[in-house]
């Protein structure tokens, strides 16, 4: 389905999540935090530059995996991402959330 | 792979060895029902010198280190093998560890795991003289083998306290990392009615900082906890330790490695296989099976100076048991979700796919079967092909 976000039509599934990573860039990942009652800081990026890496690398994301990253300690990821960390940093960065095979 | 390659390259220019430190080869996904006394332990376990092609030398030891850069293998007792080709198919493991508390002075005690034979066996002594309680069934992270097993091991432990007459006793919840038992579109759409149907509860985006075993509750980063008299639990999964001593592995152990081709990234003459790669397929023994096929074809050309075929679409099939004696099947790869249809002929089955029947249940037993009569022994499946068919199959996206 479609949806207009930051004045721009994406394709997004039914949770919300963008479908197609092309279509994010920052204007986009600024619009979807706004939603969350979030206001992006320099560390939020630092976080969102870390899961596209992940994302290109195609690895799994797991809070262990940030964890030993060192990018970010877990308390702090869920003070910045709060109700679900994975679940709302990966909607911000425009990539799909954790996900088993079915 | 041995039995494929064995068939494939001539006797007189290659020499196929097969390391293996274990003696027994266990049929791991016989260990969902060990706990439930539907199997027995000789049901699951066989002498793996049976499965050596002739021809083969067999090594039983442990190795100590692969050495890409002199292509070499070092065993335990630092004697030294060479190769032109190597395989990789260590595997994945528990690391009960991973998680303070977990593997302390409860464990298999009334935290148990079932991903092992010696897991699942204690957690069979357990629940046959276990009163009932809370039964809290757990994934501590993804990527795990076989994702939807523990959704499978609450499904079978309803029918077996129901069978026992003491299912008003037993207070089931499903502990999951993720967004849900269920994640995808239409499996969620499909099947989440078996969980209330069996009353199994759902905690969800749980991520497990440690186990409270003098208080019997586990709690997550967010502070939220879950009580349990009954822990079964799947530790976080890895690949051997034998991948971080050579450095060849992620941060879990997983080797890097070409989703396609199963080439690994760094080294072109070592090739990875099953759970031991970090390829995003699903670490199920069906994958496995249909990556040997096209991992046989890539070496091959390997071997000849071709350019290597990018085929696997990470198809997996898998029976999904629901209790009561009836299965799903699935049937899935990288790009498409589980979705209904019928399998393995389009419009006639006799298999359905992503919908309950006995006649799945009864695919499911019969697999036993087929694993150690012809998974192992490297026999195509009748019908069956390495890469997913779209036919017959009621596809409405494409992820």
């Amino acid at each position: 389905m479609k949806k207009l976000i930051a004045q721009r039509e994406i394709d997004v599934n039914e949770e919300g999540y963008l479908l197609d990573f092309n279509q994010w860039d920052k204007e986009i990942g600024k619009s979807l935090a706004d939603e969350n009652s979030i206001s992006l800081t320099d560390r939020h990026w630092e976080v969102i530059d870390f899961l596209h890496e992940k994302y290109r690398k195609e690895e799994p994301l797991s809070i262990r995996g940030i964890k030993k990253s060192g990018v970010i300690d877990i308390k702090e990821f869920y003070s910045l991402f709060p109700g679900g960390p994975l679940k709302v940093s990966t909607l911000i960065a425009g990539i799909p959330k954790p996900k088993s095979c079915i | 792979m041995a039995n494929h390659m064995i068939k494939k390259l001539p006797k007189k220019e290659w020499k196929i060895t097969i390391v293996d430190q274990y003696k027994t080869h266990y049929y791991q996904p016989g260990f969902l029902f060990l706990p439930f006394d539907i199997y027995t332990t000789k049901q699951v376990k066989k002498n793996g010198k049976k499965f050596i092609p002739k021809g083969a030398e067999y090594i039983q030891k442990k190795i100590e280190l692969i050495q890409p850069e002199t292509n070499t293998v070092i065993l335990e007792d630092k004697d030294k093998l060479e190769y032109d080709i190597l395989i990789v198919a260590t595997g994945s493991k528990t690391a009960p560890d991973e998680i303070e508390g977990m593997n302390g002075p409860m464990w298999y005690k009334n935290i148990f795991d079932f991903y092992t034979y010696e897991g699942a066996k204690a957690l069979r002594d357990k629940l046959r003289e276990w009163e009932g309680g809370k039964l809290v069934v757990h994934i501590t992270e993804m990527p795990i083998k076989c994702p939807v097993a523990p959704l499978e091991f609450a499904f079978l432990a309803d029918s077996y306290f129901k069978h026992k007459g003491m299912r008003d006793k037993v207070d089931i919840t499903f502990v999951t990392p993720l967004g849900g038992a269920f994640t995808k579109p239409t499996a969620t759409k499909t099947l989440h009615y078996l969980l209330e149907e069996k009353n199994i509860k759902e905690v969800t985006d749980f991520n497990i900082e440690r186990v409270d075993y003098e208080n019997n509750k586990i709690i997550d980063y967010a502070d939220k906890e879950v009580e349990y008299d009954l822990l079964v639990t799947v530790p976080t999964n890895m690949g051997d330790a034998l991948i971080e001593r050579s450095g060849m592995g992620d941060d879990l152990n997983f080797i890097p490695t070409n989703k396609g081709s199963l080439q690994t990234l760094d080294h072109e003459n070592i090739f990875a296989i099953g759970d031991a790669t970090n390829i995003p397929a699903s670490k199920a023994g069906s994958v496995a099976h249909f990556e040997a096929e096209i991992l046989t074809d890539n070496i091959l050309r390997f071997i000849k100076g071709e350019e290597l075929k990018e085929e696997f679409d990470g198809h997996a099939n898998c029976f999904i048991e629901t209790g009561n004696g009836k299965a799903l099947l699935i049937d899935f790869n990288y790009t498409h979700e589980p979705v209904e249809g019928t399998f393995p002929f389009p419009g006639v089955g006799p298999l359905r796919l992503l919908k309950e029947s006995r006649a799945n249940h009864m695919g499911k037993m019969a697999f036993r079967w087929v694993y150690w009569n012809m998974l192992i022994k490297g026999v195509h499946i009748p019908f069956v092909s390495a890469t997913m068919s779209e036919k017959g199959k009621k596809f409405q996206e494409v992820n």
